[in-house]
């Protein structure tokens, strides 16, 4: 896992239907900032549905919607980065 | 219950992008926790909304098993045919319907065991279509059976003792047969993956993508390797990418 890089402002974010995931995990392993986590919460059908446990990493890049085999996240941009 | 989590910003988040083209009174899929066909779907549904293609002159033809369910989950022509023959009910979709883009959509089992034929003669004669299969190395929907496609070794219900065939490597059959466009990728390697896709259909002529993606509820638990989180990183660790390799020497052994 790549070394989490924060930024003042997340430039994205994610949408999680928690009551879709079935708690694969995928999400959590995959998402390139370590944003995200399972929570200890469960949802309807007994699974650990993720959250965006550190907002600030977040760049919307979508991997974690990409991998998720359930279509229960998804990532977006919340405003276009400035220059490079 | 968890609530669902929503964005902290005042934007508001757009819609899921996939949603689209899926049937969404369908969903939740009946796909088991960890199994790598959703993923796939995800993928395909991204190189199909950046390929350019007009979605309404797109068909998607499965088989039978689990991965034969994604016709149904998808929002496009699609069609759900019998055990095997996805490839034969595609070819005469293309040959009465030319204009269409014709995807098929399938497992290991059905379009290599008793789709095989049709598999080797469709790349014999380039019928334009693209052929996608998800490799998850035995017969999934009906309890984990040995497939053409299971490693030596490798434990599948109908072989208990270890399985003793030889595999098929996929890359190298459908492009000894005549594919125009033959790919292996794996369900982790998303970007990778839904470029390939789009490259397939932007082909014209037989395209192939085969890609390996965890069945853990009947090849991962009998075979001790895991969940499907633990096949998703093993093929990140141990998945070699070569380009333009000699596909024949690309086949698979049993990981263990
Ligand atoms: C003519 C016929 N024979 C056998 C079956 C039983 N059957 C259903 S799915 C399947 C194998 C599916 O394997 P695969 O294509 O690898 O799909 P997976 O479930 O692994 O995604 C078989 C043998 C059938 N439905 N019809
Ligand atoms: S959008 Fe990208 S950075 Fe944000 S949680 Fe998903 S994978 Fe992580
Ligand atoms: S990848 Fe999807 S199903 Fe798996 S834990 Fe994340 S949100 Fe849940
Ligand atoms: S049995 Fe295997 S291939 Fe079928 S849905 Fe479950 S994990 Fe996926
Ligand atoms: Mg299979």
């Amino acid at each position: 896992m790549s070394e989490p890089t924060p930024t003042k402002k997340a430039r994205g974010s994610v949408v999680i239907m928690a009551e879709r995931c079935k708690g694969c995990g995928f999400c959590v392993e995959f998402c390139p900032t370590d944003a995200l986590d399972l929570s200890s919460q469960y949802n309807a059908k007994g699974y650990h549905p993720p959250v965006l446990a550190r907002k600030d990493n977040c760049t919307g890049c979508d991997i974690c919607g990409m991998v998720c085999p359930d279509f229960a996240i998804y990532g977006f941009i919340k405003k276009p980065t400035k220059g490079h | 219950m968890v609530e669902e989590q929503l964005f902290d910003e005042e934007v508001a988040a757009p819609a899921n992008p996939i949603e689209s083209l899926l049937r969404m009174d369908r969903i939740p899929h009946i796909w088991c926790p960890g199994c790598g066909i959703g993923t796939t779907v995800n993928c395909f549904i991204r190189a199909l909304q950046t390929s350019g293609l007009n979605l309404d002159k797109v068909a998607v033809v499965s088989g039978i098993g689990c991965t034969g369910r994604v016709a149904g989950y998808l929002d496009l022509d699609s069609f759900h045919t019998t055990h095997g023959r996805a490839i034969p009910f595609a070819t005469g979709l293309k040959l009465a319907n030319p204009e269409l883009k014709v995807v098929v959509y399938s497992g290991d089992g059905d379009l290599t065991a008793i789709g095989g034929n049709h598999f080797i003669h469709a790349a014999r004669r380039n019928v334009d279509m693209t052929v996608i299969l998800v490799n998850n190395m035995i017969y999934g929907m009906t309890g984990g059976q040995v497939a053409p496609t299971t490693p030596l070794n490798a434990t599948a219900s109908t072989t208990p003792h270890g399985n003793f065939e030889q595999t098929f490597n996929l890359p190298f059959l459908a492009e000894s047969c005549g594919a125009v466009y033959v790919a292996r990728w794996t369900a982790s390697h998303v970007r990778h993956l839904t470029k390939s896709i789009k490259e397939a259909l932007g082909k014209k002529g037989f395209s192939f993508v085969e890609i390996l993606a965890p069945c853990p509820t009947l090849f991962s638990r009998r075979n001790k390797l895991g969940d499907g989180l633990d096949q998703m990183e093993y093929y990140q660790e141990h998945a070699e990418i070569r380009h333009g390799a000699d596909t024949k020497t690309v086949g698979m052994d049993f990981q263990s």
